[in-house]
């Protein structure tokens, strides 16, 4: 009883959550089906491709394979390259969930990991609700099958400055999430402005500029929060602050 | 001989999926060793804060707005502001100095 009303809770903090997210999801995935139109896809196959995939960088990779019409192989290829870093996220979220939590949750939440879901999701104090994501991703998500469709339908009519100011909304979000930490952390802080340096000086040095954008995310991941964990380990009530 | 679109999206859902439940399905224990816990905690502040910077300064339009977006938007953040009015305020930010 107390654990059903619990999970209704959670359902509705994600859903309240998940709003400013799915403004940003429906602009970026209105950019997106604009590309998926490009690419000679329907509104249909764009809409099934944003409700099975879940992913901003991804799908527009995807698009580009669709529109050169590249074989099966590197469909897959790009997909894993581009999107490898959730097999990260995966990672760090499968140690939030409780032993109680049954098995199948596992299985749904794994679907609704993004950046943004993920990141609102780890922000949670103490154990994981799958709830709580649900309701992240029944109010985001659907914004962004919706964002996919109507950019394949309708194009080009919002004004530009408008679509621009709407994808700085996630960016914002990102923002929101890691400062209070950082704030608290010397670490954290420490970690965010080293991941600023090296992710601007990546983007312009020779031979690591040349990296797709989605395996610079993943080096510079992997790389520095290694460091972090050989210098600075956790001391085991911080992963619950 | 153009592909079968419909195989294409199937492939993006099959490995994006693969990719994120594997993990999740896999580790099903709290991991001991204190290194790959401490990594597993700080990889989302990285990973967020990558792909923040220097992105910001294209989705800005112009790197101004971009890094004033940015300031902006830490400043809020530093000073207790949540999600939204983080969000709406670096919006705010890009979509006024659009007009400069």
């Amino acid at each position: 009883m107390y654990q059903t009303k619990n999970n209704r809770n959670c359902f509705a903090k994600g859903l309240r959550d998940g709003i400013p997210i799915g403004l940003g999801y429906l602009a970026v995935s209105f950019a997106l089906g604009i590309t998926a139109r490009k690419a000679g896809l329907t509104a249909f196959q764009a809409t099934l491709a944003s409700l099975l995939n879940n992913a901003s960088a991804g799908e527009y990779a995807g698009f580009t394979v669709i529109a050169s019409q590249a074989p099966y192989l590197e469909m897959a290829i790009i997909t894993l390259v581009v999107n490898a870093r959730y097999l990260l996220m995966s990672a760090a979220l499968s140690q939030r969930f409780s032993p109680e939590t049954p098995f199948y949750h596992r299985l749904f939440v794994a679907h609704f990991i993004t950046d943004e879901i993920f990141g609102a999701s780890i922000m949670q104090e103490g154990v994981l609700n799958p709830f709580y994501n649900y309701g992240l991703a029944a109010s985001s998500l659907s914004l962004w099958a919706l964002g996919t469709c109507l950019g394949v339908l309708v194009g080009n009519v919002l004004p530009a400055r408008l679509v621009m100011a709407l994808g700085v909304l996630l960016y914002g979000m990102f923002i929101a999430i890691i400062i209070p930490p950082a704030k608290k952390s010397k670490v954290v802080l420490g970690l965010v402005i080293a991941s600023f340096v090296f992710s601007y000086a990546s983007s312009v040095l020779p031979v690591i500029s040349a990296l797709s954008e989605g395996n610079r995310i993943i080096l510079l991941t992997v790389v520095l929060s290694l460091i972090a964990a050989f210098f600075f380990p956790i001391e085991d009530q911080e992963e619950h602050s | 001989m153009r592909h079968n679109t419909y195989i294409y999206i199937f492939i993006m859902f099959a490995v994006s999926y693969a990719l994120r439940a594997l993990p999740l399905t896999l580790i099903r224990r709290q991991i001991r060793n204190r290194t790959i816990r401490s990594f597993l905690y700080y990889v989302p502040y990285v990973t967020l804060a990558v792909m923040t910077f220097p992105a910001i300064m294209e989705a800005g339009g112009t790197p101004a707005a971009g890094l004033a977006a940015l300031a902006v938007g830490i400043v809020l953040a530093w000073f207790g502001a949540g999600l939204f009015p983080v969000a709406i305020a670096c919006s705010l930010v890009v979509f006024l100095m659009s007009f400069l």
